[in-house]
């Protein structure tokens, strides 16, 4: 019984720590070494001896990426959420001294709420693009290239995240309070793309997006443009592709949490003297939230390393990190490189992965 | 659980020349700093039907589960028929369970779950399907056999369960809570048919159960548990006329407990309480030494209740506070002078609009010298 | 009672409009007679018969089918392994560990996943192939598996393994006789799961395939990267079509089953 066991968990083990953990400790390794023309094409290896090859690994590649300033503006990103969680709940107590719950204090939460976060977005962009430039003349950074696609994935995840909550609540909310015999049905068609081709899904928007595209198309027709837009290899396109693409992972938590709310407790909170709005505002959203956060990390963690979308329907306007990887992969074979773009962006997310995983225990409580 | 057609009592437990079946000798569980059994003895014998009594979080499932090979014990020895089952898996244990959720297999059919067990063991196959449909028989299951455990009634499940556990013919029988599920029409019925399964195949039961008037029903000795530790072990009469402490008395029944101190009486003992009160005259041949803080209990039902003064060893006089009207008994709440409320019980043998007594209505209430007993701790 | 507002109608129209009509327009113009595929110039079906005509297409379809097949089988019996282990298992050495590398690779980036692996293929001097896929896609899927079949484990009642065990099986013979019946179900959404994400995976089969194993996704995008052609619309529309009908039939078997099990239930309680 002991020995079946022992070999239970050996066999899955062993399998993760050889085809996960040993490749991540080779690409760490890689990150630190040199370009080369051999096979494979880095050096030092293994082949000139063990200490040989430790010393003769170094901190160049991270230096070139410009690693230092990456890791600067994450600390500003993560400081600025952070306040926000300070900063909302006073501005909500200051413009709503006491709640009435009427229609205009549930309305002033909402726009409240709505306008810290757009301002918080708002500020989070510009500092993004505005730090550019100014951390440009302040660090030395050899290839500007890798920070700024640092940059401009970050802001794309996040902008893109706010838009999928802001499409993707609303349908989750329409389910939640559907009638009980539809809602399986609904939760099917919201599931059944997750099981489409990825691939094949955001293929399916170049022919709508492109300048000769059933979009452009329609506007034309009607009459609401007189030239066609430009939209594919746009950032524009790379956002639409996004929020399509991941809206089932929105739209999932959020319906799951409504789903299990109690009916109760918003007819509680209307006899209580609540309007239907302002029941909405303090009773639905706030049980919600787990749901939302859960939504919302789903989102972000996997468009910030995305590559399909921006390099289908980016065109070469749009950068960001995971297509840059691959290109300095494949196109330029600089694999030292390329490993340490790989470990900065994993540093990069284990963040908001511990986040969301604390807010998974949470929720399961 | 007394055998009716024999004049000998089974009382194996007062026979010291019996073998017993299950021996705890001094077990401790701890779950890290958690203490779920603490320290205990107890000798269960063969064909007994002994209940294991107590609030949740008492350890008498964990007790059960150490039997059953689930759980071992951090200290001290469990002993089947003389032998340290430690070691031993739950697979190899003569030892069947009957689980609270009944853990039917719900793949297999009412039949393959009876045979679950058989076809592990070492019974040739034609056997095997005999001794389904005596079990099948016994639990009067037949005509279900083919049913998956979803297609059967809360009741035919639990009686599926037990022939289950009881298709190996194990040396012991666990039931946990068996009958926790069944409404209480249900469960009344089912009491009498597991004491007669159990009279037939002659098999050692240990029943765990929070609910006490099922244990009073079926055990031959119940086990009241408390903090990990047995407060008491005796028949169920004993345990309810003679409770050896106040938590036992308390917990089993109904109950007036008075405080008071003990004093020296002649044939017996005096229990001194309130002021202005007369003692309480109590006739045992254990008197507690003159002077000891004591509780004097008596059962409400052993309390009767009069209009005028009664001729008893014990009288005292009250009001009545309240009625409880529960059909077939009435219990009176009644208040003695000093405070203290006491419970009385009677049966309603007259229609209820020919009652005797009302609200603060005068009575005096009275009991024997041998109804109620003295408990020191 | 919820309420179901003018509000929640058009949002849940406006929500199903946006994730359906995309494929949509990719179904219509399959059938599109021209090759320009914005324009549409009447209905046929030649673009299938196209289709069926290019080897190569066949042939990475043959090959992708493979990998899932082989891949997902692995993945199903280390995941399930893997769920039974972090439900069941209790503490090991080396238990937080475990946890981290079972769920990290679904919050992975794929780029990084792939590019570790084909670092590690090459460090050990593996030849790349249909055998490097295999591996690769069976790694992340089978954390996929496990979260599927860990779910299903958390809910299970541990009493029936404990009955097993009391009426005398092995430890393997209960989760074979017992634990597995029941949690089939999971085991095969699990596989299913796992078989998708290899049909569908592009970015680790690009860094772990060879010259000699092209899968089709990986066929699909270097077409796509120079537009839109009809046949990849027509092979697209066969790839929806195919997971559409498995997804809705799977689904209408499950609700069938369970209302079956209710009306059981509900008959066996009135006898």
């Amino acid at each position: 019984m002991k020995f079946g066991r022992t070999l239970l968990v050996a066999i899955p083990y062993t399998w993760l720590l050889v085809f996960f953990l040993i490749p991540f400790g080779i690409v760490l390794k890689i990150s630190f070494s040199d370009i080369a023309l051999a096979i494979p094409p880095y050096t030092p290896t293994l082949k000139d001896g063990f200490w040989q090859m430790l010393s003769g690994l170094d901190l160049e590649n991270y230096a070139f990426i410009g690693a230092g300033a990456v890791f600067a503006v994450f600390a500003v990103l993560v400081i600025s959420v952070a306040m926000f969680q300070i900063v909302y709940p006073r501005v909500r107590r200051a413009l709503i001294p006491d709640a009435r719950y009427g229609v205009f204090d549930s309305a002033a939460a909402a726009l409240t709420t709505l306008a810290v976060a757009l301002v918080n977005v708002a500020l989070i962009v510009a500092l993004v693009s505005f730090l550019f430039p100014v951390l440009k003349s302040f660090v030395d950074i050899p290839d500007f290239l890798y920070f700024a696609a640092y940059l401009s994935s970050l802001k794309i995840a996040i902008i893109s995240t706010f838009l999928t909550l802001l499409i993707g609540y609303p349908i989750a909310y329409g389910m939640a309070r559907a009638a009980e015999h539809w809602r399986p049905t609904l939760l099917m068609l919201v599931i059944l793309p997750f099981w489409t081709s990825f691939l094949i899904r955001v293929y399916a928007w170049i022919g709508i997006l492109s300048t000769e595209g059933y979009l452009n198309q329609l506007l034309l027709s009607i009459g609401i443009i007189s030239e066609p837009l430009a939209i594919l290899n746009t950032p524009v396109a790379v956002y639409i592709g996004i929020v399509y693409t991941y809206l089932p992972f929105m739209v999932l938590p959020i319906y799951a949490a409504l789903e299990k709310m109690d009916d109760s407790l918003v007819e509680a909170a209307e006899d209580l003297g609540c309007t239907t709005l302002s029941a909405f505002w303090l009773v639905t959203a706030p049980l919600s939230k787990p749901g939302v956060i859960a939504g919302c990390f789903l989102v972000f963690i996997p468009t910030l390393g995305e590559f399909v979308i921006p390099s289908l329907l980016g065109g070469s306007n749009t950068v960001m990190i995971g297509k840059v990887l691959w290109e300095e992969f494949f196109n330029n074979r600089d694999w030292p490189v390329a490993s340490a773009v790989a470990v900065i962006l994993l540093l990069i997310l284990i963040i908001p992965i511990v986040l969301f995983q604390r807010n998974q225990e949470e929720a399961e409580q | 659980m007394a055998q009716p057609n024999t004049n000998v009592v089974f009382a194996p437990w007062d026979d010291p020349a019996a073998k017993p079946i299950i021996q705890f000798k001094n077990v401790t569980k701890r779950f890290g700093e958690f203490t779920a059994i603490d320290n205990l003895t107890l000798d269960i014998y063969p064909q007994e039907f002994f209940a294991l009594l107590g609030p949740s979080g008492c350890g008498k499932t964990t007790l059960m589960r150490m039997l059953g090979g689930f759980e071992s014990p951090t200290e001290g020895q469990i002993l089947l028929d003389g032998v340290d089952i430690g070691p031993v898996p739950p697979n190899e244990r003569p030892v069947n369970m009957m689980f609270q959720s009944y853990a039917l297999f719900p793949h297999l059919s009412v039949w393959d779950n009876i045979a679950f067990g058989l076809k592990r063991s070492n019974m040739p196959k034609d056997q095997i399907g005999d001794r389904v449909e005596k079990m099948l028989k016994l639990t009067q299951l037949g005509k279900f056999a083919k049913r998956k455990p979803h297609q059967i009634s809360g009741g035919q499940r639990q009686r599926v369960a037990l022939a289950r556990s009881l298709a190996k013919a194990p040396k012991l029988l666990l039931l946990d809570e068996p009958l926790g599920a069944l409404d209480k029409k249900l469960r009344n019925e089912t009491q009498f048919e597991l004491m007669d399964i159990q009279e037939t195949t002659g098999t050692t039961f240990v029943i765990v159960t929070h609910d006490q008037e099922e244990a009073m029903t079926v055990a031959s000795r119940v086990a009241i548990m408390v903090d990990g530790s047995l407060a008491q072990v005796s028949t169920p009469d004993q345990i309810y006329e003679a409770p050896n402490s106040t938590y036992v008395a308390d917990f089993i029944g109904d109950v007036n407990l008075i405080e008071g101190k003990a004093a020296a009486a002649k044939g017996g003992m005096d229990v001194h309480w309130g002021d202005h009160q007369p003692p309480i005259h109590i006739t045992t041949d254990k008197p507690l030494p003159a002077g000891a803080h004591c509780h004097f209990a008596i059962r409400p039902e052993k309390v009767s209740i009069s209009a005028t003064t009664p001729k008893a060893a014990n009288v005292v006089k009250g009001t009545i506070l309240d009625i409880a009207y529960l059909g077939n008994i009435s219990t009176y709440h009644v208040e003695i002078a000093s405070g203290v409320i006491f419970k009385a019980q009677t049966t309603n043998s007259k229609r209820l609009s020919r009652r005797t007594f009302t609200w603060e209505d005068e009575v005096y209430l009275s009991w024997t010298d041998t109804a109620g007993v003295v408990l020191s701790e | 009672m919820r309420r179901f507002s003018w509000f929640n109608a058009t949002s849940l129209t406006f929500g199903f409009a946006f994730l359906y009509l995309p494929m949509l327009m990719l179904i219509i113009y399959s059938f599109n007679e021209s090759r320009l595929v914005t324009v549409w110039a009447g209905f046929s079906t030649k673009w299938y018969g196209e289709l069926m005509q290019n080897e190569a297409f066949l042939d990475a379809a043959w090959v992708t089918i493979k990998v899932a097949f082989w891949s997902s089988t692995l993945a199903t019996i280390l995941g399930t392994m893997a769920a039974y282990i972090m439900v069941r298992a209790g503490r090991f050495r080396g238990r937080g560990l475990f946890s981290g590398m079972i769920y990290a690779p679904l919050v992975m980036p794929e780029v990084i996943t792939g590019l570790s692996l084909l670092l590690f293929f090459i460090a050990v001097d593996v030849d790349r192939g249909i055998l490097t896929i295999v591996l690769a896609h069976t790694t992340f899927a089978m954390c996929y598996v496990s979260v599927v079949v860990t779910s299903r484990l958390v809910s299970f009642d541990n009493s029936l393994e404990e009955a097993a065990l009391d009426l005398g099986c092995t430890p393997f013979d209960a989760f074979r006789s017992v634990t597995l019946p029941i949690i089939m179900p999971a085991v095969i959404s699990g596989w299913l799961l796992a078989f998708t994400l290899s049909l569908d995976d592009l970015v680790i089969a690009t860094f772990t395939s060879g010259p000699s194993s092209t899968t089709l996704p990986i066929k699909i995008f270097s077409a796509v990267r120079l537009g839109v052609t009809p046949e990849i619309n027509a092979l697209s529309t066969i790839m929806i079509l195919l997971v559409t009908v498995g997804v809705i039939s799977a689904s209408l078997i499950s609700r069938s089953l369970a209302i079956k099990a209710k009306a059981d239930e509900r008959k066996a309680e009135q006898q």
